[in-house]
């Protein structure tokens, strides 16, 4: 059953179109990534999925119910929580404090809010900076913080913006380690990243977007493949001659 | 959380404290240090229902000397228009003022940042402009308390100032208690998310209208309670005494100088700035006007400049600079374990 489904949902600003009547569906369970070269209207989709963003035409539905239009809190509650690509931090307040923000939205009272947050802040590593101010931390643990925070608010479906931007190769792997481990406690996830790399080992399904059009949609071994994928992420000129230099053969 | 209790503790014994005051002689039933000593606790209060949603909330407000005023015009009416006790009045104050304060700030909470500041501004001349000609409330002649029967009943006391004292203590309490109670709860967690960022409040699932909306209205609500104490200590009450910018700015000023959104913060700012009105005034009030104005602006310039989370900043540093000695030297011996 599709967790999220996004029906021809098309954002124009001004002239500008960012997203051109998408369409996919994520599915209860699993991994999407929502992938493409910059400016490919990725975090346009998602600020319109979140309701950040109202859209121009198109209707998104959410475990069955439309969201369209629905204010940004009215969905998090439902159950669909997102990361920010540009980190935002609740400055003055303690990591703790931030994920207790986080972990209030479901929880009954204040001592389950903070079991809820303290297992978050575990789970993300960050529980050596659990009482620092969130303002003063360093790009990497801040990312994590994003994550840990809307893992608190026991979402149905996670939605991250490039969490995984950024971070070295080390991190990158712990990172991944800990969305399948998410993945793996019943989450659903819709990850846009940058990387390809990134997402590739762990997607079940890979959605590709070039200029606010879905390109793409599919298992992430017949995505790497497409050719207008390769295109859209090295140029048209790069593709022929990939293209050429695979019927010499891929021994190499 | 033995922290939070241990910090609970100094403030209760703070309270205890200053439940024994009356009994040193030095703040004797009509000192003057008694008057300074209520206006203090009054200020602390005013400050703390104003830093509810100015210092947690974000939403720096200069419309408090409205609700204040409210309150004030509450009871005062009670007691002079209808010759009843205060009480009714109060509350009905109370809940005008949380009335009036969702009305304004639902269409001022769609500006932001100064925009919203600005527009409280304007709102603090409109009611000071209704008031100074609405017949009803007494217009620009005020309203003048008749001599009731003292005691906690019509809220008067006229022989000492104790009764007074102990109201505003108690006053004092309610106020920092609900604070206090808040800060720990999930509404004040809430409040402060969509202070340091609206847009992830949200995403959170955080109603960030809703919240910024009960803050405004509890704090109305406790500016007006103050204002009810103000007038029955006053015995006074008219438009420019309550409604006027220069009451705002203090409702701002006090919380500012002691630090937003902190509890310690308003009673810091008000046991400051408050003695140094009173005492300036007294001494030099003769000078001509606004000496202690001199004063005031000057150690807020200062204070702005050198801390800007205000006195309870300063405190902290302090705070931490001391702490850190003990455990440096508890490093250094071998007994530190016992």
């Amino acid at each position: 059953m599709a967790l999220l489904e996004i029906r021809d949902v098309t954002k124009k600003f001004g002239e500008l179109v960012a997203n051109d009547r998408v369409s996919f569906t994520v599915d209860t369970g699993a991994i999407v990534g929502l992938i493409g070269p910059n400016g490919a209207g990725k975090t346009t989709l998602f600020n319109c999925i979140s309701g950040l963003l109202k859209t121009s035409s198109g209707r998104i539905f959410f475990d069955g119910i439309e969201i369209t239009g629905l204010p940004s809190y009215r969905i998090a509650r439902m159950g669909a929580v997102r990361t920010f690509q540009v980190v935002r931090p609740l400055k003055d307040m303690t990591v703790f404090d931030n994920v207790l923000v986080g972990a209030f939205l479901h929880a009954t009272g204040g001592t389950q809010a903070r079991e809820t947050a303290e297992t978050c802040i575990g789970m993300c590593n960050l529980t050596e900076y659990a009482d620092k101010p969130a303002g003063d931390l360093p790009i990497g643990i801040k990312k994590r913080l994003e994550l840990a925070r809307a893992l608190a608010a026991r979402p149905k479906l996670l939605m991250l913006d490039e969490v995984m931007a950024g971070l070295t190769s080390t991190e990158v792997k712990t990172a991944l380690e800990l969305i399948r481990r998410i993945r793996d406690n019943g989450v659903t996830l819709l990850i846009v990243e940058h990387i390809m790399e990134a997402i590739m080992p762990i997607a079940d399904k890979v959605v590709v977007l070039d200029g606010g059009i879905m390109i793409a949609e599919g298992p992430p071994d017949q995505i790497s493949s497409d050719e207008r994928v390769i295109s859209a992420y090295l140029g048209a000129k790069f593709s022929r001659r990939l293209q050429a230099g695979r019927k010499e053969g891929t021994h190499a | 959380m033995n922290a939070l209790k241990r910090k609970d503790l100094f403030w209760l014994a703070l309270v205890a404290l200053a439940a024994l005051l009356p009994a040193v002689s030095a703040v004797s039933a009509n000192s003057f240090s008694m008057h300074v000593l209520i206006l203090i606790l009054l200020y602390a209060s005013m400050s703390q229902a104003w830093n509810i949603i100015g210092g947690y909330g974000g939403q720096v407000s200069f419309g408090h000397s409205v609700f204040f005023g409210i309150g004030a015009y509450g009871a005062g009416m009670a007691v002079v228009t209808y010759g009843l006790s205060p009480w009714p009045g109060i509350l009905i104050g109370m809940l005008a003022a949380a009335v009036v304060a969702v009305l304004i700030s639902y269409p001022c909470f769609k500006l932001s940042g100064h925009y919203f500041a600005i527009a409280t501004f304007a709102i603090v001349e409109i009611f000071n402009r209704v008031f100074l000609v609405w017949y009803w409330v007494g217009g620009a002649l005020g309203l003048d308390y008749p001599i009731v029967e003292e005691g906690l009943k019509n809220l008067m006391w006229y022989d000492t100032k104790t009764g007074y004292f102990y109201c505003a203590l108690a006053l004092f309490v309610l106020v920092f208690g609900i604070v206090r109670f808040l800060e720990g709860h999930r509404f004040g967690y809430q409040l402060r998310a969509v202070r340091e960022g609206q847009e992830t409040a949200e995403s959170l699932g955080v109603n960030s209208t809703a919240i910024k909306l009960a803050a405004m209205a509890l704090s109305a609500a406790l500016a007006a309670l103050c204002g009810a104490f103000f007038v029955q200590y006053n015995l006074r009450v008219d438009p420019p005494m309550v409604m006027s910018l220069d009451m705002s700015m203090k409702f701002v000023l006090v919380t500012i100088l002691g630090g937003a959104g902190t509890l310690a913060g308003p009673l810091l700012g008000a046991a400051v700035l408050i003695p140094l009105q009173e005492y300036t005034r007294a001494l030099w009030g003769g000078l001509g006007g606004g000496v202690d104005l001199i004063i005031f602006g000057l150690l807020i310039i200062i204070i702005v400049v050198k801390q800007p989370a205000g006195i309870s900043g300063i405190v902290r540093d302090i705070a931490k600079r001391i702490g850190r000695r003990p455990t440096a030297a508890k490093g250094g011996t071998s007994y530190g374990a016992a």
